[in-house]
Protein backbone atom coordinates (compact mmCIF):
# COMPACT_ATOMS: atom_id res chain seq x y z
CA UNK A 1 0.00 0.00 0.00
CA UNK A 2 2.85 2.49 0.93
CA UNK A 3 4.91 2.09 -2.27
CA UNK A 4 1.51 1.79 -4.18
CA UNK A 5 1.28 5.51 -2.41
CA UNK A 6 4.99 6.15 -3.32
CA UNK A 7 4.43 5.22 -6.96
CA UNK A 8 1.63 7.06 -7.63
CA UNK A 9 3.36 10.24 -5.98
CA UNK A 10 5.87 10.33 -7.94
CA UNK A 11 3.83 10.03 -11.28
CA UNK A 12 2.27 13.88 -9.80
CA UNK A 13 4.84 16.49 -11.19
CA UNK A 14 4.82 19.11 -9.75
CA UNK A 15 3.65 21.26 -12.75
CA UNK A 16 0.71 19.11 -13.42
CA UNK A 17 -0.16 19.73 -9.78
CA UNK A 18 -0.28 23.61 -10.37
CA UNK A 19 -2.01 22.79 -14.14
CA UNK A 20 -4.37 20.92 -12.46
CA UNK A 21 -5.21 23.17 -9.79
CA UNK A 22 -5.58 26.00 -11.69
CA UNK A 23 -7.55 24.16 -14.42
CA UNK A 24 -10.22 23.17 -11.45
CA UNK A 25 -10.34 25.91 -9.92
CA UNK A 26 -14.06 27.48 -10.60
CA UNK A 27 -15.00 24.09 -9.63
CA UNK A 28 -13.29 24.72 -6.48
CA UNK A 29 -14.21 28.69 -5.92
CA UNK A 30 -17.87 27.24 -6.43
CA UNK A 31 -17.51 23.98 -4.85
CA UNK A 32 -16.48 26.31 -1.78
CA UNK A 33 -19.23 29.17 -1.63
CA UNK A 34 -22.01 27.75 -3.76
CA UNK A 35 -22.03 23.96 -1.51
CA UNK A 36 -19.89 23.53 1.58
CA UNK A 37 -19.85 26.86 3.49
CA UNK A 38 -23.67 27.15 2.82
CA UNK A 39 -23.95 23.57 3.74
CA UNK A 40 -22.49 24.41 7.27
CA UNK A 41 -24.03 27.75 7.60
CA UNK A 42 -27.44 26.04 6.95
CA UNK A 43 -26.32 23.33 9.86
CA UNK A 44 -25.59 26.34 12.45
CA UNK A 45 -28.55 28.23 11.84
CA UNK A 46 -30.78 24.60 12.30
CA UNK A 47 -29.99 25.66 15.98
CA UNK A 48 -30.94 29.35 15.44
CA UNK A 49 -33.74 31.53 14.72
CA UNK A 50 -33.59 34.41 12.18
CA UNK A 51 -35.06 36.41 9.63
CA UNK A 52 -33.95 38.93 6.76
CA UNK A 53 -33.81 41.98 9.19
CA UNK A 54 -32.73 39.80 12.30
CA UNK A 55 -29.19 38.06 13.12
CA UNK A 56 -28.78 34.43 14.09
CA UNK A 57 -29.93 33.76 17.57
CA UNK A 58 -29.13 30.21 19.24
CA UNK A 59 -32.16 28.71 20.21
CA UNK A 60 -30.31 25.24 20.81
CA UNK A 61 -32.70 22.39 19.53
CA UNK A 62 -35.60 24.54 19.75
CA UNK A 63 -36.23 24.21 15.73
CA UNK A 64 -35.91 20.38 15.59
CA UNK A 65 -38.42 20.20 18.78
CA UNK A 66 -41.02 22.23 16.97
CA UNK A 67 -40.59 20.21 13.82
CA UNK A 68 -41.20 17.16 15.35
CA UNK A 69 -44.55 18.15 16.37
CA UNK A 70 -45.61 20.45 13.92
CA UNK A 71 -48.79 18.38 12.61
CA UNK A 72 -48.06 20.32 9.07
CA UNK A 73 -44.94 18.44 8.72
CA UNK A 74 -46.19 15.21 9.69
CA UNK A 75 -48.69 16.01 6.98
CA UNK A 76 -46.06 17.18 4.18
CA UNK A 77 -43.78 14.42 4.35
CA UNK A 78 -46.76 11.74 3.85
CA UNK A 79 -47.55 14.10 0.50
CA UNK A 80 -43.64 13.49 -0.06
CA UNK A 81 -43.62 10.08 0.53
CA UNK A 82 -46.72 9.14 -1.44
CA UNK A 83 -44.99 10.51 -4.51
CA UNK A 84 -41.98 9.02 -3.67
CA UNK A 85 -43.47 5.51 -3.56
CA UNK A 86 -46.37 5.89 -6.03
CA UNK A 87 -45.34 8.34 -8.76
CA UNK A 88 -42.01 7.00 -9.20
CA UNK A 89 -43.48 3.08 -10.26
CA UNK A 90 -46.17 4.68 -11.94
CA UNK A 91 -43.15 7.06 -13.79
CA UNK A 92 -41.13 4.18 -14.12
CA UNK A 93 -43.80 1.83 -15.68
CA UNK A 94 -44.60 4.20 -18.60
CA UNK A 95 -40.94 5.07 -19.09
CA UNK A 96 -40.28 1.59 -19.71
CA UNK A 97 -43.77 0.76 -21.58
CA UNK A 98 -42.55 3.66 -23.95
CA UNK A 99 -38.65 2.48 -24.26
CA UNK A 100 -39.46 -1.20 -24.98
CA UNK A 101 -42.40 0.06 -27.81
CA UNK A 102 -39.54 2.31 -29.25
CA UNK A 103 -36.83 0.03 -29.35
CA UNK A 104 -38.29 -2.18 -32.18
CA UNK A 105 -37.76 -0.87 -35.86
CA UNK A 106 -40.70 0.98 -37.56
CA UNK A 107 -41.45 3.63 -39.64
CA UNK A 108 -41.74 7.02 -37.68
CA UNK A 109 -39.58 5.69 -34.67
CA UNK A 110 -37.30 8.95 -34.15
CA UNK A 111 -40.74 11.39 -34.31
CA UNK A 112 -42.15 9.17 -31.58
CA UNK A 113 -39.46 9.01 -29.35
CA UNK A 114 -39.48 13.39 -30.14
CA UNK A 115 -43.10 13.06 -29.06
CA UNK A 116 -41.97 11.35 -25.74
CA UNK A 117 -39.53 13.03 -24.98
CA UNK A 118 -40.30 16.53 -25.51
CA UNK A 119 -42.35 17.52 -22.54
CA UNK A 120 -39.40 16.84 -20.60
CA UNK A 121 -37.71 19.64 -21.81
CA UNK A 122 -40.62 22.10 -21.57
CA UNK A 123 -40.25 24.86 -18.89
CA UNK A 124 -41.98 23.50 -15.73
CA UNK A 125 -44.17 26.55 -15.24
CA UNK A 126 -45.48 26.65 -18.49
CA UNK A 127 -46.12 23.26 -18.47
CA UNK A 128 -47.84 23.44 -15.23
CA UNK A 129 -49.72 25.44 -16.53
CA UNK A 130 -51.03 24.03 -19.19
CA UNK A 131 -51.97 21.16 -17.19
CA UNK A 132 -54.19 23.52 -14.47
CA UNK A 133 -55.79 24.40 -17.57
CA UNK A 134 -56.33 20.61 -18.63
CA UNK A 135 -57.30 19.43 -15.05
CA UNK A 136 -60.32 22.44 -15.04
CA UNK A 137 -63.66 20.41 -14.05
CA UNK A 138 -65.97 22.01 -16.14
CA UNK A 139 -63.65 23.78 -19.42
CA UNK A 140 -60.72 20.91 -18.95
CA UNK A 141 -60.20 18.70 -21.92
CA UNK A 142 -59.28 16.12 -19.33
CA UNK A 143 -63.14 15.71 -17.93
CA UNK A 144 -64.04 16.52 -21.52
CA UNK A 145 -62.35 13.05 -22.72
CA UNK A 146 -63.79 11.32 -19.76
CA UNK A 147 -67.16 12.51 -20.29
CA UNK A 148 -66.81 11.30 -23.87
CA UNK A 149 -66.00 8.02 -22.40
CA UNK A 150 -69.31 8.02 -19.97
CA UNK A 151 -67.50 8.37 -17.27
CA UNK A 152 -68.20 11.61 -15.13
CA UNK A 153 -64.79 13.77 -13.77
CA UNK A 154 -63.27 14.74 -10.63
CA UNK A 155 -62.76 18.62 -9.87
CA UNK A 156 -58.91 17.25 -10.02
CA UNK A 157 -57.05 20.23 -8.09
CA UNK A 158 -60.09 21.07 -5.62
CA UNK A 159 -61.03 17.67 -4.19
CA UNK A 160 -58.03 16.65 -1.65
CA UNK A 161 -59.06 13.28 -2.37
CA UNK A 162 -57.88 13.60 -6.53
CA UNK A 163 -55.18 16.63 -6.33
CA UNK A 164 -52.07 13.97 -5.56
CA UNK A 165 -53.06 11.78 -8.18
CA UNK A 166 -53.40 14.43 -10.70
CA UNK A 167 -49.72 15.35 -9.78
CA UNK A 168 -49.23 11.57 -10.94
CA UNK A 169 -50.58 11.31 -13.95
CA UNK A 170 -48.78 15.06 -14.73
CA UNK A 171 -45.56 13.12 -14.12
CA UNK A 172 -46.07 10.35 -16.64
CA UNK A 173 -46.00 13.33 -19.02
CA UNK A 174 -42.71 14.51 -18.11
CA UNK A 175 -40.90 10.54 -17.44
CA UNK A 176 -38.66 11.24 -20.96
CA UNK A 177 -35.46 11.09 -19.49
CA UNK A 178 -35.67 8.04 -17.80
CA UNK A 179 -37.26 6.66 -21.04
CA UNK A 180 -34.56 7.34 -22.96
CA UNK A 181 -31.84 6.05 -20.25
CA UNK A 182 -34.23 2.75 -20.63
CA UNK A 183 -34.12 2.82 -23.86
CA UNK A 184 -30.21 3.50 -24.12
CA UNK A 185 -29.79 0.03 -21.48
CA UNK A 186 -32.69 -2.23 -23.67
CA UNK A 187 -30.14 -1.56 -26.72
CA UNK A 188 -27.43 -2.73 -24.44
CA UNK A 189 -28.75 -5.93 -24.35
CA UNK A 190 -27.19 -8.36 -26.50
CA UNK A 191 -29.45 -9.62 -29.44
CA UNK A 192 -27.78 -13.15 -29.23
CA UNK A 193 -29.61 -13.74 -26.33
CA UNK A 194 -33.47 -12.98 -27.63
CA UNK A 195 -32.34 -15.22 -30.92
CA UNK A 196 -31.12 -18.12 -28.36
CA UNK A 197 -34.63 -18.04 -26.75
CA UNK A 198 -36.67 -17.53 -29.66
CA UNK A 199 -35.17 -20.83 -30.49
CA UNK A 200 -35.72 -22.60 -27.39
CA UNK A 201 -39.95 -21.36 -28.02
CA UNK A 202 -39.69 -18.34 -25.70
CA UNK A 203 -42.93 -15.81 -26.34
CA UNK A 204 -42.58 -12.39 -26.24
CA UNK A 205 -43.74 -12.06 -23.00
CA UNK A 206 -41.27 -14.86 -21.75
CA UNK A 207 -38.48 -13.01 -23.41
CA UNK A 208 -39.35 -9.78 -21.40
CA UNK A 209 -39.59 -11.16 -17.92
CA UNK A 210 -36.75 -13.57 -18.31
CA UNK A 211 -34.46 -11.65 -20.67
CA UNK A 212 -35.19 -7.87 -21.08
CA UNK A 213 -35.99 -7.44 -16.91
CA UNK A 214 -32.84 -8.86 -16.01
CA UNK A 215 -30.81 -6.96 -17.92
CA UNK A 216 -31.92 -3.48 -17.46
CA UNK A 217 -32.99 -4.02 -13.67
CA UNK A 218 -29.22 -1.84 -12.17
CA UNK A 219 -30.50 0.70 -14.34
CA UNK A 220 -34.55 0.81 -13.38
CA UNK A 221 -33.28 0.15 -9.90
CA UNK A 222 -31.10 3.45 -9.93
CA UNK A 223 -33.64 6.02 -11.97
CA UNK A 224 -36.67 4.19 -9.28
CA UNK A 225 -33.73 6.02 -6.50
CA UNK A 226 -33.24 9.34 -8.57
CA UNK A 227 -37.00 9.54 -9.22
CA UNK A 228 -37.21 9.32 -5.08
CA UNK A 229 -34.84 11.38 -4.20
CA UNK A 230 -36.63 13.97 -6.79
CA UNK A 231 -40.12 13.51 -5.29
CA UNK A 232 -37.99 14.73 -2.14
CA UNK A 233 -37.22 17.71 -3.94
CA UNK A 234 -40.96 18.78 -5.80
CA UNK A 235 -41.31 22.12 -5.70
CA UNK A 236 -42.56 24.24 -8.51
CA UNK A 237 -45.26 22.01 -9.86
CA UNK A 238 -47.01 22.18 -6.50
CA UNK A 239 -45.97 26.03 -5.36
CA UNK A 240 -47.48 27.06 -9.03
CA UNK A 241 -51.12 25.02 -8.83
CA UNK A 242 -51.47 26.64 -5.22
CA UNK A 243 -50.90 30.15 -6.41
CA UNK A 244 -52.97 29.64 -9.45
CA UNK A 245 -55.55 29.04 -6.97
CA UNK A 246 -54.88 31.57 -4.70
CA UNK A 247 -54.54 34.44 -7.32
CA UNK A 248 -50.87 35.12 -8.25
CA UNK A 249 -50.07 37.85 -5.92
CA UNK A 250 -50.56 35.85 -2.93
CA UNK A 251 -47.00 35.99 -0.91
CA UNK A 252 -48.07 32.92 1.05
CA UNK A 253 -48.71 29.46 -1.31
CA UNK A 254 -50.35 27.50 1.50
CA UNK A 255 -50.72 24.30 1.38
CA UNK A 256 -53.81 23.60 -1.45
CA UNK A 257 -56.85 22.09 -0.70
CA UNK A 258 -56.51 20.45 2.61
CA UNK A 259 -52.87 20.87 2.16
CA UNK A 260 -53.23 17.68 0.04
CA UNK A 261 -50.25 19.04 -2.20
CA UNK A 262 -48.42 20.50 0.78
CA UNK A 263 -45.05 19.01 -0.02
CA UNK A 264 -41.58 19.16 2.64
CA UNK A 265 -39.82 21.45 0.05
CA UNK A 266 -42.83 23.54 -0.56
CA UNK A 267 -43.70 24.05 3.11
CA UNK A 268 -39.79 24.65 3.72
CA UNK A 269 -40.04 27.14 1.39
CA UNK A 270 -43.00 28.84 3.19
CA UNK A 271 -41.82 28.66 6.14
CA UNK A 272 -38.28 30.29 5.10
CA UNK A 273 -40.05 32.76 3.20
CA UNK A 274 -43.38 33.59 3.90
CA UNK A 275 -43.64 32.73 7.44
CA UNK A 276 -40.13 34.22 7.51
CA UNK A 277 -38.72 31.23 10.53
CA UNK A 278 -35.68 31.04 8.31
CA UNK A 279 -34.00 29.07 11.24
CA UNK A 280 -36.66 26.65 11.36
CA UNK A 281 -36.46 26.11 7.73
CA UNK A 282 -32.75 25.48 7.63
CA UNK A 283 -33.40 22.40 10.55
CA UNK A 284 -35.97 21.17 7.98
CA UNK A 285 -33.48 21.17 4.95
CA UNK A 286 -30.81 19.27 7.22
CA UNK A 287 -33.52 16.49 7.98
CA UNK A 288 -33.99 16.30 4.14
CA UNK A 289 -30.09 16.71 3.60
CA UNK A 290 -29.56 13.90 5.80
CA UNK A 291 -32.70 11.76 4.12
CA UNK A 292 -31.31 12.26 1.10
CA UNK A 293 -27.66 11.09 1.82
CA UNK A 294 -28.77 8.13 3.27
CA UNK A 295 -30.88 7.21 0.46
CA UNK A 296 -28.01 8.21 -2.17
CA UNK A 297 -25.49 5.87 -0.10
CA UNK A 298 -28.15 3.19 -0.43
CA UNK A 299 -28.39 3.95 -4.11
CA UNK A 300 -24.84 3.21 -4.45
CA UNK A 301 -24.72 -0.04 -2.58
CA UNK A 302 -27.80 -1.00 -4.30
CA UNK A 303 -26.54 -0.42 -7.61
CA UNK A 304 -22.96 -1.76 -6.95
CA UNK A 305 -24.47 -5.38 -6.05
CA UNK A 306 -27.02 -5.61 -8.54
CA UNK A 307 -24.30 -4.52 -11.31
CA UNK A 308 -21.66 -7.47 -9.27
CA UNK A 309 -25.09 -9.31 -9.75
CA UNK A 310 -25.12 -9.01 -13.21
CA UNK A 311 -21.71 -9.83 -13.96
CA UNK A 312 -22.01 -12.75 -11.98
CA UNK A 313 -24.32 -14.16 -14.35
CA UNK A 314 -22.95 -13.48 -17.58
CA UNK B 1 -49.45 -18.77 -50.38
CA UNK B 2 -48.24 -20.16 -47.03
CA UNK B 3 -45.68 -17.85 -47.25
CA UNK B 4 -48.24 -14.44 -47.32
CA UNK B 5 -50.34 -15.73 -44.98
CA UNK B 6 -47.76 -15.63 -42.75
CA UNK B 7 -46.82 -12.47 -43.93
CA UNK B 8 -50.34 -11.05 -43.64
CA UNK B 9 -50.28 -12.73 -39.73
CA UNK B 10 -47.16 -10.80 -38.93
CA UNK B 11 -48.81 -7.25 -40.33
CA UNK B 12 -51.69 -8.10 -38.61
CA UNK B 13 -50.42 -9.17 -35.06
CA UNK B 14 -48.59 -5.73 -35.16
CA UNK B 15 -51.93 -3.64 -35.37
CA UNK B 16 -52.47 -3.61 -31.99
CA UNK B 17 -49.03 -2.11 -31.37
CA UNK B 18 -49.12 0.39 -33.82
CA UNK B 19 -52.62 1.65 -32.75
CA UNK B 20 -50.94 1.60 -29.16
CA UNK B 21 -48.13 3.89 -29.99
CA UNK B 22 -50.36 6.07 -32.15
CA UNK B 23 -52.32 6.20 -29.05
CA UNK B 24 -49.84 7.53 -27.06
CA UNK B 25 -48.47 9.85 -29.35
CA UNK B 26 -51.75 11.84 -29.55
CA UNK B 27 -51.85 11.71 -25.51
CA UNK B 28 -48.34 12.98 -25.38
CA UNK B 29 -48.65 15.77 -27.53
CA UNK B 30 -52.38 16.90 -26.37
CA UNK B 31 -50.96 19.44 -23.57
CA UNK B 32 -49.00 21.21 -26.96
CA UNK B 33 -52.13 21.33 -28.69
CA UNK B 34 -54.37 22.35 -25.87
CA UNK B 35 -51.91 25.00 -25.61
CA UNK B 36 -51.81 26.45 -29.13
CA UNK B 37 -55.43 25.72 -29.80
CA UNK B 38 -56.57 28.17 -26.36
CA UNK B 39 -54.33 30.68 -26.68
CA UNK B 40 -55.76 30.91 -30.89
CA UNK B 41 -59.83 31.37 -29.14
CA UNK B 42 -61.63 34.04 -28.13
CA UNK B 43 -62.25 34.28 -24.28
CA UNK B 44 -66.01 33.22 -24.71
CA UNK B 45 -64.73 30.86 -27.04
CA UNK B 46 -62.68 28.77 -24.15
CA UNK B 47 -65.20 29.23 -22.05
CA UNK B 48 -67.90 27.51 -24.02
CA UNK B 49 -69.66 24.61 -23.45
CA UNK B 50 -68.88 21.44 -24.72
CA UNK B 51 -65.69 22.00 -24.33
CA UNK B 52 -64.22 21.96 -28.09
CA UNK B 53 -60.27 21.29 -28.91
CA UNK B 54 -60.36 23.42 -32.51
CA UNK B 55 -61.28 27.12 -31.87
CA UNK B 56 -64.78 27.84 -33.02
CA UNK B 57 -63.11 30.82 -34.94
CA UNK B 58 -59.19 31.21 -35.11
CA UNK B 59 -58.05 34.37 -33.64
CA UNK B 60 -54.56 35.40 -33.43
CA UNK B 61 -55.20 39.02 -31.30
CA UNK B 62 -54.35 37.06 -27.86
CA UNK B 63 -51.10 37.20 -28.74
CA UNK B 64 -50.33 40.90 -29.66
CA UNK B 65 -52.25 41.46 -26.72
CA UNK B 66 -50.47 39.34 -23.94
CA UNK B 67 -47.65 40.89 -24.73
CA UNK B 68 -49.03 44.04 -23.97
CA UNK B 69 -50.73 42.62 -20.71
CA UNK B 70 -47.14 42.02 -19.12
CA UNK B 71 -44.07 43.69 -19.75
CA UNK B 72 -43.41 40.81 -22.13
CA UNK B 73 -41.02 42.07 -24.02
CA UNK B 74 -38.85 43.48 -20.95
CA UNK B 75 -39.12 40.01 -19.16
CA UNK B 76 -37.58 38.50 -22.41
CA UNK B 77 -34.90 40.48 -22.50
CA UNK B 78 -34.36 39.71 -18.72
CA UNK B 79 -34.37 36.30 -19.98
CA UNK B 80 -31.72 35.85 -22.54
CA UNK B 81 -29.64 38.32 -20.06
CA UNK B 82 -29.58 35.63 -17.63
CA UNK B 83 -29.50 32.96 -20.19
CA UNK B 84 -26.60 34.19 -22.22
CA UNK B 85 -24.24 35.11 -19.15
CA UNK B 86 -25.51 31.64 -18.20
CA UNK B 87 -24.54 29.45 -20.65
CA UNK B 88 -21.15 31.76 -21.44
CA UNK B 89 -20.70 30.73 -17.61
CA UNK B 90 -20.88 26.93 -18.24
CA UNK B 91 -18.81 26.66 -21.73
CA UNK B 92 -15.88 28.81 -20.33
CA UNK B 93 -15.79 27.08 -16.92
CA UNK B 94 -16.91 23.21 -17.25
CA UNK B 95 -14.86 22.43 -20.53
CA UNK B 96 -11.48 23.70 -17.88
CA UNK B 97 -12.69 21.65 -15.08
CA UNK B 98 -13.42 18.68 -17.22
CA UNK B 99 -9.65 19.04 -19.07
CA UNK B 100 -8.30 19.19 -15.57
CA UNK B 101 -9.68 15.94 -14.26
CA UNK B 102 -9.71 13.89 -17.39
CA UNK B 103 -6.46 15.22 -19.10
CA UNK B 104 -4.08 16.12 -16.36
CA UNK B 105 -2.37 13.49 -14.20
CA UNK B 106 -2.24 15.78 -10.98
CA UNK B 107 -2.88 14.76 -6.94
CA UNK B 108 -6.83 16.45 -6.67
CA UNK B 109 -8.05 14.54 -9.97
CA UNK B 110 -9.68 11.80 -7.75
CA UNK B 111 -10.64 13.79 -4.94
CA UNK B 112 -12.40 16.51 -6.64
CA UNK B 113 -14.37 13.94 -9.23
CA UNK B 114 -16.08 11.67 -6.23
CA UNK B 115 -16.70 15.52 -4.73
CA UNK B 116 -18.48 16.55 -8.14
CA UNK B 117 -20.57 13.28 -7.38
CA UNK B 118 -21.40 14.28 -3.73
CA UNK B 119 -22.73 17.88 -4.57
CA UNK B 120 -25.17 16.17 -7.43
CA UNK B 121 -26.88 15.23 -3.92
CA UNK B 122 -27.20 18.23 -1.90
CA UNK B 123 -30.72 19.42 -2.38
CA UNK B 124 -31.16 22.71 -3.34
CA UNK B 125 -33.21 23.45 -0.28
CA UNK B 126 -30.15 23.13 2.11
CA UNK B 127 -27.64 25.99 0.35
CA UNK B 128 -30.76 28.13 -0.34
CA UNK B 129 -31.14 29.84 3.10
CA UNK B 130 -27.71 31.09 3.32
CA UNK B 131 -26.67 31.94 -0.37
CA UNK B 132 -29.92 34.05 0.21
CA UNK B 133 -28.55 35.57 3.45
CA UNK B 134 -25.50 36.06 1.43
CA UNK B 135 -26.87 37.64 -1.61
CA UNK B 136 -28.72 39.59 0.77
CA UNK B 137 -26.35 40.49 3.06
CA UNK B 138 -24.16 41.81 0.20
CA UNK B 139 -27.05 43.69 -1.23
CA UNK B 140 -27.32 42.16 -4.71
CA UNK B 141 -30.62 40.68 -4.56
CA UNK B 142 -32.76 41.97 -7.45
CA UNK B 143 -30.09 41.61 -9.56
CA UNK B 144 -29.02 39.15 -11.63
CA UNK B 145 -25.89 37.69 -9.91
CA UNK B 146 -26.91 35.24 -7.90
CA UNK B 147 -28.62 33.20 -11.01
CA UNK B 148 -25.40 34.06 -13.12
CA UNK B 149 -21.87 33.92 -10.95
CA UNK B 150 -22.96 30.40 -10.10
CA UNK B 151 -22.95 29.56 -13.33
CA UNK B 152 -19.15 30.34 -13.87
CA UNK B 153 -18.14 27.63 -11.70
CA UNK B 154 -19.36 24.60 -13.59
CA UNK B 155 -22.12 22.18 -12.92
CA UNK B 156 -21.76 18.63 -12.01
CA UNK B 157 -24.06 17.01 -14.61
CA UNK B 158 -21.70 19.21 -17.57
CA UNK B 159 -18.60 18.48 -16.03
CA UNK B 160 -19.50 14.71 -16.21
CA UNK B 161 -20.61 14.80 -19.82
CA UNK B 162 -17.42 17.07 -20.78
CA UNK B 163 -15.01 14.79 -18.98
CA UNK B 164 -16.41 11.52 -20.47
CA UNK B 165 -15.60 13.32 -23.44
CA UNK B 166 -12.14 14.25 -23.11
CA UNK B 167 -11.21 10.84 -21.71
CA UNK B 168 -12.34 9.95 -25.24
CA UNK B 169 -9.66 11.75 -27.00
CA UNK B 170 -6.55 10.15 -27.73
CA UNK B 171 -3.87 11.20 -25.65
CA UNK B 172 -1.27 10.48 -28.24
CA UNK B 173 -2.08 13.50 -29.59
CA UNK B 174 -1.72 15.74 -26.33
CA UNK B 175 1.68 13.92 -26.19
CA UNK B 176 3.40 15.28 -29.26
CA UNK B 177 2.34 19.00 -28.70
CA UNK B 178 3.87 18.28 -25.12
CA UNK B 179 6.82 17.10 -27.11
CA UNK B 180 6.54 20.14 -29.31
CA UNK B 181 6.45 22.49 -26.06
CA UNK B 182 3.11 23.79 -26.11
CA UNK B 183 1.69 24.33 -22.52
CA UNK B 184 -1.14 23.17 -21.02
CA UNK B 185 -3.11 25.80 -21.59
CA UNK B 186 -2.31 25.89 -25.07
CA UNK B 187 -3.01 22.56 -25.53
CA UNK B 188 -6.47 22.85 -24.16
CA UNK B 189 -7.10 25.80 -26.21
CA UNK B 190 -5.97 24.54 -29.63
CA UNK B 191 -6.59 20.80 -29.59
CA UNK B 192 -8.99 19.87 -27.07
CA UNK B 193 -11.29 22.74 -27.17
CA UNK B 194 -11.57 22.87 -31.20
CA UNK B 195 -12.36 18.35 -31.22
CA UNK B 196 -15.04 18.83 -28.74
CA UNK B 197 -17.85 20.70 -30.30
CA UNK B 198 -20.00 18.52 -29.81
CA UNK B 199 -19.78 17.53 -26.03
CA UNK B 200 -19.55 22.00 -25.79
CA UNK B 201 -22.94 21.94 -28.13
CA UNK B 202 -24.70 19.82 -25.92
CA UNK B 203 -23.64 21.40 -22.52
CA UNK B 204 -24.79 24.81 -24.46
CA UNK B 205 -27.81 23.57 -25.46
CA UNK B 206 -28.68 21.90 -21.76
CA UNK B 207 -27.47 24.58 -20.32
CA UNK B 208 -29.22 27.49 -21.94
CA UNK B 209 -32.76 25.05 -21.51
CA UNK B 210 -32.04 25.35 -17.84
CA UNK B 211 -31.34 29.16 -17.52
CA UNK B 212 -34.78 29.89 -19.61
CA UNK B 213 -36.50 27.54 -17.97
CA UNK B 214 -35.60 28.27 -14.27
CA UNK B 215 -38.33 29.16 -11.69
CA UNK B 216 -36.98 28.76 -7.95
CA UNK B 217 -33.87 30.89 -7.98
CA UNK B 218 -35.17 33.86 -9.97
CA UNK B 219 -38.56 33.05 -7.42
CA UNK B 220 -36.01 33.60 -4.38
CA UNK B 221 -33.54 36.30 -5.50
CA UNK B 222 -35.89 38.37 -7.49
CA UNK B 223 -39.02 39.94 -6.68
CA UNK B 224 -38.82 43.88 -8.20
CA UNK B 225 -41.59 43.96 -11.20
CA UNK B 226 -38.99 44.89 -13.79
CA UNK B 227 -36.72 42.92 -12.91
CA UNK B 228 -38.69 39.45 -13.51
CA UNK B 229 -38.19 36.89 -15.59
CA UNK B 230 -40.58 35.70 -18.22
CA UNK B 231 -41.06 32.42 -16.35
CA UNK B 232 -41.79 34.76 -13.10
CA UNK B 233 -44.18 36.87 -15.08
CA UNK B 234 -46.31 34.52 -16.53
CA UNK B 235 -47.95 34.00 -13.48
CA UNK B 236 -49.07 37.92 -13.77
CA UNK B 237 -52.31 36.25 -15.64
CA UNK B 238 -53.27 33.55 -12.69
CA UNK B 239 -56.23 36.35 -10.85
CA UNK B 240 -57.56 35.72 -7.86
CA UNK B 241 -61.26 34.97 -8.97
CA UNK B 242 -60.12 33.82 -12.41
CA UNK B 243 -57.41 33.08 -14.93
CA UNK B 244 -57.31 34.75 -17.93
CA UNK B 245 -56.54 31.48 -19.97
CA UNK B 246 -55.96 32.55 -23.83
CA UNK B 247 -53.27 35.23 -22.80
CA UNK B 248 -52.09 32.71 -20.43
CA UNK B 249 -51.54 29.98 -23.13
CA UNK B 250 -50.38 32.36 -26.17
CA UNK B 251 -47.56 34.59 -23.31
CA UNK B 252 -47.01 30.18 -22.81
CA UNK B 253 -46.53 29.26 -25.98
CA UNK B 254 -44.05 32.57 -27.10
CA UNK B 255 -42.38 31.22 -23.77
CA UNK B 256 -41.87 27.70 -24.61
CA UNK B 257 -40.43 28.33 -28.69
CA UNK B 258 -37.47 28.86 -28.22
CA UNK B 259 -37.04 25.86 -26.41
CA UNK B 260 -38.62 23.43 -28.72
CA UNK B 261 -36.64 25.26 -31.77
CA UNK B 262 -33.53 24.44 -29.86
CA UNK B 263 -34.21 21.63 -28.93
CA UNK B 264 -35.77 20.15 -32.40
CA UNK B 265 -32.07 21.31 -34.16
CA UNK B 266 -30.00 19.79 -31.67
CA UNK B 267 -31.95 16.87 -30.47
CA UNK B 268 -29.42 14.15 -31.13
CA UNK B 269 -26.73 16.04 -29.15
CA UNK B 270 -29.71 16.19 -26.06
CA UNK B 271 -30.05 12.37 -26.46
CA UNK B 272 -26.65 11.39 -26.31
CA UNK B 273 -25.75 13.78 -23.37
CA UNK B 274 -28.57 11.82 -21.36
CA UNK B 275 -28.36 8.44 -22.51
CA UNK B 276 -24.19 8.09 -21.61
CA UNK B 277 -24.22 10.31 -18.60
CA UNK B 278 -27.07 8.73 -17.61
CA UNK B 279 -25.88 5.05 -17.96
CA UNK B 280 -22.44 5.40 -16.50
CA UNK B 281 -22.87 8.06 -14.08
Amino acid sequence: MEKKMANRKKQYSRRDNINGFLFALPWIIGFTCFSIIPLLTSLYYSFTEFNPVKDPVWVGLDNFRYILKDPLVIKSLKNTLFMAFVSTPVNLFIALLLATLLNRSFKGRGIARTIFFMPSIIPMIAATMVWIWMFDPTYGYINRVLGMLGITGPSWLMNPAYTKWALVLMGTWCTGTTMLICLAALQDVPKSYYEAAEIDGANAVQRFVKITLPCVAPVLVYQAILNIINAFQYFTQVYVIINASSGGGSSNAGGGPANSILMYPLYLFNTAFSYMKMGRASAMAWILFVVVSVMTFLMIKVTKKFSQNGAGDE
Amino acid sequence: MKKSNGYYKKKLKKIPVTVLMLVLCVIFLSPFLVMVTTSLKTNADAFQLPVKLWPRKVIWDNYPEAMEQIPFLLYFRNTIIITVFSVAGQLISTPLIAYSLAKIKWRGATLISSLIMGTMMIPYTVTMIPLYRIWNNLGLTNTYLPLIVPMFCGSPFYIIIMRQFFTGLPNSLMEAAKIDGASEFRRYVSLALPLSKPALTTVGIQSFIAAWSDYLAPLIYINKTDKLTLSLGLQQFLGTFSTDWTHLMAAATLFVIPVIIFFLIFQKNFVEGISTSGLKA
